[in-house]
């Protein structure tokens, strides 16, 4: 199947998550590349990619780790980078890239991923509906 | 209302050309004059017809699909599919379906043809099938499965492609022919009898100038089918392929004018003898013919649209000229190619029974116009010659050095010499003129003029065309091609290559900040950071895994294993020369049993396990280091394979032992990072059963040492390695491979396998020799201390990965939950696993 042929666009923003929460440690993450996490949402569970870029002007960054061209649970393990300006992971499997900031699919407007805000308190990674 | 007002516009039958339409209505915005309604009797939508055959070797329904599941939908338009029209009352302005009836204002015709059958007594029996859709093709399928032996009745172009079919189907497969020759409407009979030769040279065979009287049951097969002069020929599947009919019945039965040998009448604007209704397609006569191909389609789709739309754009014809591979046989047919239409014309001819090449040009009396060409066994004049014919270009003072082989150049025309109204592409009408537009509108790239003019994404057989008439005009407007590697850097590889050997430079961060490009966040992105991994892998050749090489890499290096599309691992370990003993078999068998690992032998003599879960991956590398396994580099650019033949230790050809020696290449060259994967192989003798021939480095073993082969490649685009140097002992061997693998390292250009590196390289071959064996550039000392720098700083990443807490927690699904990833779900194939 083509990458193309099986997308779905499926536009979820920011889903809502019970307000602030710990949701891992700082030491789970990995300097310029991403983890996967577990997420109990009052939609269900959901699993969420964290990306920890340090000396950043923005450092944290939660965003759905469901990659919609693949359907595969797969967006943690992709490659970081910039395109354009924006902080982007690049799909592991068919290699679109998603803006960190607010989930865009650099390729094709008609697909964003879910967005999480996140921030560190002291030592733990908290995350907020 | 306004929604109320519009026109109804139905088009009846969703293929290729219907679809077309639908496409050019909604492009040219005129959905918002009208509604439209489409049906569909087959099941799937519509989908492309041309490369039908591709089913067969695996693309599915969805990947030959011609639009998203959602494009209809998302656009307005009404699809109905497994609906098919049963009667028009022209009258009433309706039509009917099972389900109900529609009003319509304007009626499409688009329902194309249906392979015909010849009245053969007993040619209904189970097992006779036909040609033309997904389903026909699923049930060919399904008979094959119980069948030994197939048949196809009718050699033309379509029933060759279903031999093919039959064939790779592993059917002992036969083509029955009426006429005297195959493909009879494109050949002439010294072409077809060239086109026979070669197609019975791959074991399928040929029957011509028979005619089947009937089929009845068989002895040994399950038919058996009887010919004019009593002969037989027992089979149990058999395809007719004997030609198409335009499905004119709705039509027919309608009132609607038809030709006497069928097909709807259409006047230039695509109409039939009723203004409200139009016909396109291969449904459609147009001045007495029928146009059995997609261009000619298209070219309708868009005369109906204007009419549709008040326009007045005429369908004023369609040049029938085709480019094929039957069977591997390339086949082209140019305009007049019998040179029956033109009295006067001359005739060039040029057959070469060795190589099995025939070429013929029709000229004009004048010798300076192509009216039309015929080729069997090479098309690569083709594209020149429709050009010459499409164009009215004068033709060169010897006619005859187009089709002559060339010892120099080729005169190919280049793409200076066409005219601005040359034709590029047939399947969507692009000319030179458009293509030149589309550049100065801003299209830098052949992907966007493609995208702007949609040149070649029909049947494909312009892309090369249209390659050279892009990087033409671009040069022509002096956009000089950006080598840039991306937007972080400006530099190519090899430069970027340059500078982290010359600074010494050990990490990603150090080298975007002294040579990052100004304008981005220099943190890289998935094109620079996995190539300058790779660089900084082959001159230091540090643990990839360390920290500060871990964001660098993609999924695949990042866990040591290869992503599937369901998000699981493969796991692949080394097993060098292809040797494995009996104990190691053992444990990988019991690994894949303990992990529900899906177990397949490779193409690279090799075993792969499949479904692997990220955080069972240390545990499974764990156990097969224990049993003396290291990674293979599966997901790496880097040393895959050596493959080897059994060689002189069993084999009674054998002059050497190929398998030792590959044993120790592969254990010297394991671990190197390149800038695309290496392979190799080595044969024990001249029979040459490890393929070396086809590897980035062959080995093959003569009396006095071993043939050096180098640049060969599979895959894509195969490339038979070139000889490089002869009859080596082993030191010089291992020599001349340091020095050529890193020659390669250091010069190649990112993702450039050899074989494509070697045809970029300036001097060729000769060069290369000049460099690594006669050492030309006074290197030869230094890319040998570099390899072995590499050689010996070798270690298993995955034993230092098992060794590292560290490194062990980036294997968990999840950092704050332990469960594994719920919606990786497997089902049981053949008695293994594999994704849902
Ligand atoms: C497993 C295997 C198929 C099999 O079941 O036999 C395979 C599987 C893949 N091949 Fe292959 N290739 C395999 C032998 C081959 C061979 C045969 C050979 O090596 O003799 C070829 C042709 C020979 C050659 O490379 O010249 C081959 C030519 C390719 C190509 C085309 C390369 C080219 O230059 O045209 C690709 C695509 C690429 O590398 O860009 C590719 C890419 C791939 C990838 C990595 C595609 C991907 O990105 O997911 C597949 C991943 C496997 C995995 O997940 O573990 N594979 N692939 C074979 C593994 C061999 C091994 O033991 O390592
Ligand atoms: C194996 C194969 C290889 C080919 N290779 C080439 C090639 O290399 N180059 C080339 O140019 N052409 C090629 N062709 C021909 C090309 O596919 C056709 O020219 C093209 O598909 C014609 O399009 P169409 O829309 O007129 O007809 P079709 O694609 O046949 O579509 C007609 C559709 O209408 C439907 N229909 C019919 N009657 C009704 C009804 N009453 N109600 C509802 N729906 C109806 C049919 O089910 C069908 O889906 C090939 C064809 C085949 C089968
Ligand atoms: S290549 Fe030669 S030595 Fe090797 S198996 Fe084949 S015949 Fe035997
Ligand atoms: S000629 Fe068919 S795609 Fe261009």
């Amino acid at each position: 199947m083509t990458a193309t042929a099986v997308k779905q666009a499926t536009v979820t923003q920011s889903r809502q998550a019970p307000t602030g929460h710990k949701l891992c440690s700082k030491t789970d993450l990995v300097a310029f590349s991403g983890v996967a996490a577990w997420l109990e949402t009052p939609q269900g569970p959901t699993q969420v990619a964290l990306f920890y870029l340090p000396g950043f002007e923005r450092e944290l960054y939660a965003i759905d780790h469901h990659d919609p061209f693949s359907n595969a649970n797969v967006i943690a393990h992709g490659i970081v980078g910039d395109i354009k300006g924006a902080a982007v992971v690049a799909s592991p499997i068919y290699k679109q890239h998603f803006r960190l900031e607010d989930g865009q699919c650099v390729e094709d407007d008609s697909v964003t991923l879910a967005t999480w805000k996140v921030s560190f308190k002291e030592a733990d990674v908290w995350i907020e509906g | 209302m306004s929604i109320t007002s519009k026109r109804n516009v139905i088009i009846i039958g969703n293929g290729m050309v219907g679809h077309h339409l639908v496409e050019q209505l909604v492009e040219n915005g005129a959905l918002s004059q009208m509604n439209v309604t489409v049906f569909g009797e087959e099941r799937h939508r519509a989908y492309d017809r041309v490369h039908l055959s591709e089913y067969f070797k695996g693309r599915d329904a969805e990947a030959l699909a011609l639009c998203d599941a959602d494009y209809y939908a998302s656009h307005g338009v009404t699809f109905n599919s497994s609906e098919a029209v049963i009667s028009i009352d022209r009258a009433a302005k309706t039509l009917a379906t099972e389900h109900g009836h529609y009003a319509y204002d304007h009626l499409v015709l688009a329902t194309g043809s249906y392979p015909f059958v010849p009245p053969i007594p007993g040619n209904d029996r189970e097992g006779c099938l036909v040609y033309r859709t997904l389903d026909d093709l699923d049930a060919i399928r399904e008979a094959a499965q119980s069948a030994a032996t197939g048949v196809v009745v009718g050699g033309g172009l379509l029933g060759l492609e279903a031999a093919n079919a039959l064939r790779g189907l592993n059917l002992e497969t036969a083509v029955i022919e009426f006429a005297p020759r195959l493909m009879p409407m494109q050949v002439d009979s010294e072409g077809g009898e060239l086109l026979r030769e070669k197609i019975e040279a791959l074991g399928v065979q040929v029957l011509t100038e028979r005619a089947t009287q009937r089929i009845e049951d068989g002895a040994a097969s399950r038919h058996r089918m009887v010919f004019q002069d009593d002969k037989i020929l027992e089979t149990d599947l058999i395809v007719f392929s004997a030609g198409i009919r335009p499905r004119d019945q709705l039509a027919r039965e309608c009132g609607l004018e038809i030709g006497e040998r069928g097909g709807v009448v259409i006047n230039d604007q695509c109409q039939t003898s009723d203004p409200a209704i139009l016909a396109i397609g291969e449904v459609a006569l147009w001045n007495q013919s029928i146009f059995g191909l997609v261009a000619p389609g298209y070219q309708m789709a868009k005369t109906a649209l204007s009419t549709l739309t008040g326009g007045d754009a005429s369908f004023t014809g369609a040049d029938m000229s085709t480019k094929l591979k039957l069977l591997g046989v390339d086949v082209g047919s140019i305009g007049d190619a019998h040179g029956t239409q033109n009295p006067g014309a001359r005739m060039f001819r040029y057959l070469d029974p060795l190589t099995q090449i025939y070429r013929k040009m029709v000229v004009s009396s004048d010798g300076k116009k192509l009216l039309g060409a015929m080729l069997v066994g090479d098309n690569s004049v083709y594209d020149t010659l429709l050009q010459y014919y499409a164009n009215g270009i004068e033709l060169p003072k010897e006619p005859a050095s187009l089709i002559l082989p060339q010892s120099g150049a080729a005169p190919a025309l280049g793409p200076d010499a066409l005219p601005e109204t040359a034709m590029i592409c047939s399947c969507h009408n692009v000319t030179k003129a458009s293509i030149c537009a589309a550049i100065d509108a801003g299209a830098s790239d052949l992907a966007s003029v493609k995208g702007d003019t949609r040149a070649s994404t029909g049947c494909g057989g312009c892309a090369s065309l249209l390659k050279s008439v892009v990087d033409h005009e671009l040069a022509a407007r002096g956009v000089e091609v950006d080598k840039s590697i991306c937007e972080h850097f400006q530099h190519t590889r090899q430069e970027l290559y340059d500078i982290v050997r010359v600074e010494g430079i050990k990490t990603f961060s150090e080298l975007i900040e002294k040579h990052g490009a100004p304008s981005t966040h220099h943190l890289g992105c998935d094109i620079c950071k996995p190539a300058v991994g790779s660089i900084l892998a082959s001159c230091f050749n540090e643990p990839i895994t360390d920290a500060a090489h871990i964001p660098l890499q993609d999924t695949n290096d990042t866990f040591m294993a290869n992503m599937q599309k369901n998000g699981t691992y493969s796991v692949v370990p080394r097993i060098a020369g292809g040797e494995i003993t009996p104990d190691k078999l053992v444990v990988l068998g019991q690994v894949a049993q303990k992990y529900g690992l899906y177990s397949k032998i490779t193409g690279g003599q090799r075993i792969d396990l499949f479904g692997a879960r990220l955080e069972d991956l240390p545990d499974i590398w764990g156990e097969l280091i224990e049993a003396g396994f290291e990674t293979g580099h599966a997901y790496g650019k880097s040393l895959r394979t050596v493959k080897s033949c059994v060689g002189s230790t069993w084999c009674r050809y054998g002059v050497q032992d190929s398998v030792g020696m590959a044993i120790k290449l592969e254990n010297r060259y394991k671990g190197l990072r390149a800038p695309h994967k290496i392979k190799f192989g080595v044969s024990g003798c001249t029979r040459e059963c490890a393929e070396a021939q086809s590897k980035d480095i062959g080995i093959i073993a003569t009396e006095n040492g071993w043939n050096l082969y180098v640049c060969g490649n599979g895959g894509m685009r195969p490339r038979h390695a070139e000889l490089f140097a002869t009859d080596l002992d082993d030191e010089a061997l291992y020599r001349t491979i340091d020095r050529f693998l890193m020659f390669y390292v250091r010069t190649a250009d990112r993702l450039q396998r050899t074989s494509v590196w070697r045809e970029n390289l300036e001097g060729g071959l000769e060069y290369l020799k000049e460099v690594i064996l006669n050492d030309s550039l006074g290197m030869g000392d230094e890319l040998e201390r570099q390899m072995q720098t590499v050689v010996d700083n070798y270690q298993c990443e995955w034993a230092g990965a098992i060794s590292d807490p560290d490194k062990l927690k980036r294997f968990r699904s999840y950092v704050n939950d332990s469960r594994p990833d719920p919606s990786i779900i497997m089902t049981s194939e053949r008695g293994q696993l594999r994704p849902a």
